[in-house]
């Protein structure tokens, strides 16, 4: 497998200016990222709002350019591209959005919206437009017969429909994903998630999906990367990292998920200020573990291909399951009692 | 979330507001009334009782008679027939001169709304400059520059009101600049260009709309005064600023020279902005949706 998108030292700040219009620092959103997806791999960034990673899905799909590092597609870097060519380029990668009701041209139906890829990278002679949008709406969904209505008229999970029949139209070899499902309600989530593992696997795309739903990650991921404060202090195979993490930021990321089988001491404590992160490692002034070194050293992403950037390194203490795993009926037993008011005859307090 | 929500016959928004607006009893009258004068204004030749140029000594400052409803000028010429024909020269002074302030100032807004940085600090400021010259004195300090005529008037008509459209665009796109759907459209592999002219300008088509359909009545009012001071339509052509020039030496033995022509601006105005009105109330995307 080779890379088909390599990022290499990426660094994107955005310019915070005062009340008077003076630079008065600046957001670092993705500050030193280096990463590499295979061709029909699917990785997964994850990490709380805010650490950048919707910074680094636009890097990718090079919607904004980099203040310094390389963003490589197919062994070219996009960075310096002619504007014309990376519109060429841009048949080959399609991002989806977040929010669906966002995404989608209020005035476009949905037929333009699906064929306008289609025409723009001249995939279908003008005559087969409509029996191509016809056979895209189907393979995401939904009935052709639609076509020809507004966005208004559909729901979030139909938008997003819409909106992956639009990424799918240009026939790219990447997708990247931004937080594609979370703006959902959950009943539609999984058959959304669903569909796009479907449609990634059925049509071998490789596919970089930005999530903080680690639910969806280990669904779909075959590497995960974790962002903490626009550096990846965490990667490899999505298997290890969501069973066995390494770092203290994913230890407690994964503890926090309920049901999940890791129990780690919970962080404490605010995201610090993108503005002026932490010297050292970021995560020192949160982490249950940092020592003196962990203010000064900035840890760099080692091993393979299980990386993790932490100076501590091997010397935490092993990740523990949890406790017990409760038989089913017990669990909903307990959790009975608990909101039974006011208190449980029985006095078995959970 | 089903499918079915979606069954209902689908509404185009354009359909949905033409719904809306003729549900707007004033705005409608003001459409009718338009609609009126443009029909006067293309038949002119054929409704006009008598020919506007026509002169005549023997029915000079005749009052409204049964052969002459709205009576006569001072060179014995029909002043409804000239009424008549003057919608000729103010319809089209305020049509094609928004039309050319439209031209002129959305394109401008758009390229400053979407470039931003120096270009839209150049034209944002030339824009500012031009507003804060008062609308009528800029438009006879142009059309004093271009010369008497027609042309040059609504010419002069179309710049002095593109600035109003160039901050009414630029506003417009600076706001869907930010939105998903702009980022989508460049996302998909669209030129610049065409994200402005495909995506952004028919999102802002509606207000673009109200203010056209209100700057036409300023205009017409502007074509009036230009001719009223010479500047514009010129004589022996009729239209309804050059009528009351004439008829201002007359204002108390003839009023009725004055009384028609000014009546008939102030009708069309009025037309002109109960329209502007109603298509804000239908295009409004905060309204309900009933």
């Amino acid at each position: 497998m080779s890379a088909l998108l390599e990022l290499d030292g990426v660094v994107k700040r955005f310019p915070v200016r005062d009340a008077l219009g003076r630079r008065a620092g600046a957001v670092h959103a993705v500050d030193g990222v280096s990463l590499s997806v295979a061709q029909g791999e699917t990785l997964a960034i994850v990490g709380e709002s805010g650490c950048g990673k919707s910074t680094l899905g636009r890097l990718m799909m090079n919607l904004i350019t980099p203040d310094a590092g390389s963003v490589r597609f197919a062994g070219e870097d996009l960075v310096r591209l002619s504007p014309a060519a990376m519109r060429a380029r841009r048949r080959d990668m399609q991002l989806i959005f977040q929010d669906p009701f966002a995404s989608l041209d209020p005035r476009m139906t949905v037929e333009q919206a699906v064929a306008e890829p289609l025409r723009l990278h001249r995939i279908v002679p003008r005559g087969e437009e409509r029996a191509r949008v016809a056979d895209l709406l189907s393979r995401v969904g939904l009935r052709p017969e639609l076509a020809r209505r507004w966005p208004h008229e559909f729901s979030g999970g139909q938008r997003q429909r819409i909106a992956i029949a639009r990424a799918l139209a240009s026939q790219p070899r990447l997708i990247v994903g931004d937080e594609p499902v979370s703006a959902l309600d959950v009943s539609v989530q999984a058959q959304v998630v669903n569909l796009l593992s479907d449609l990634i696997r059925d049509l071998g795309l490789t596919f970089v999906l930005i999530s903080h739903d680690l639910g969806v990650v280990r669904h779909v991921a075959d590497r995960v990367a974790v962002m903490y404060l626009g550096r990846i202090v965490e990667q490899g195979p999505a298997e290890e990292v969501l069973t066995a993490p390494k770092h203290p930021y994913t230890r407690a990321l994964l503890a926090a998920v309920p049901g999940h089988g890791v129990k780690a001491p919970p962080i404490e404590g605010d995201v610090p200020s993108p503005i002026a992160p932490p010297p050292g490692c970021r995560f020192h002034t949160r982490c249950p573990f940092a020592e003196a070194q962990c203010r000064i050293i900035q840890p760099e992403l080692t091993g393979a291909p299980h990386a993790v950037a932490c100076l501590l390194d091997g010397r935490l203490p092993p990740v523990r399951p949890r406790p017990e795993r409760l038989a089913g009926g017990e669990r909903l037993r307990r959790l009975q009692s608990f909101f039974r008011a006011p208190a449980p005859p029985t006095g078995a307090q959970p | 979330m089903s499918t079915t929500a979606a069954i209902a016959a689908p509404e185009s928004p354009t359909r949905r507001a033409i719904r809306r607006f003729l549900r707007h009893r004033l705005a409608v009258f003001g459409l009718v009334i338009v609609v009126a004068f443009v029909l006067v204004a293309i038949l002119a030749p054929v409704i006009a009782p008598y020919d506007p140029l026509q002169t005549s000594w023997a029915r000079i400052r005749k009052p409204p008679s049964e052969l002459h409803w709205f009576g006569t000028d001072e060179n014995g010429r029909d002043v409804l027939s000239r009424v008549i024909w003057g919608a000729r020269a103010s319809l089209m002074a305020g049509v094609v001169s928004v039309l050319g302030a439209l031209c002129i100032g959305v394109p401008l807004g758009l390229l400053a709304g979407l470039a931003g940085g120096w270009t839209d600090a150049v034209i944002s400021r030339v824009a500012d400059a031009m507003l804060s010259v008062p609308f009528l004195i800029l438009a006879i300090a142009l059309a004093a520059f271009l010369g008497p005529a027609l042309e040059n008037a609504m010419l002069a008509i179309a710049i002095t009101a593109s600035p109003v459209f160039v901050r009414l665009s630029r506003g417009m796109a600076l706001d869907a600049k930010s939105t998903d759907w702009i980022e989508a459209a460049r996302a998909l592999g669209n030129p610049a260009w065409r994200t402005a002219f495909v995506h952004v300008l028919p999102n802002i088509v509606p207000p673009l709309l109200v203010q056209a359909s209100l700057a036409i009545a300023e205009a017409i009012i502007a074509e009036a005064a230009l001719s009223f001071l010479g500047l514009g339509q010129q004589p022996p052509n009729p239209s309804w600023g050059s009528m009351l020039n004439s008829s201002q030496r007359f204002l108390t033995q003839a009023p009725w020279l004055s009384i028609f022509p000014g009546l008939t601006i102030m009708v069309v105005v009025l037309a002109f902005n109960l329209m502007g009105d109603g298509l804000r109330d239908a295009l409004d995307p905060r309204a309900d949706k009933t």
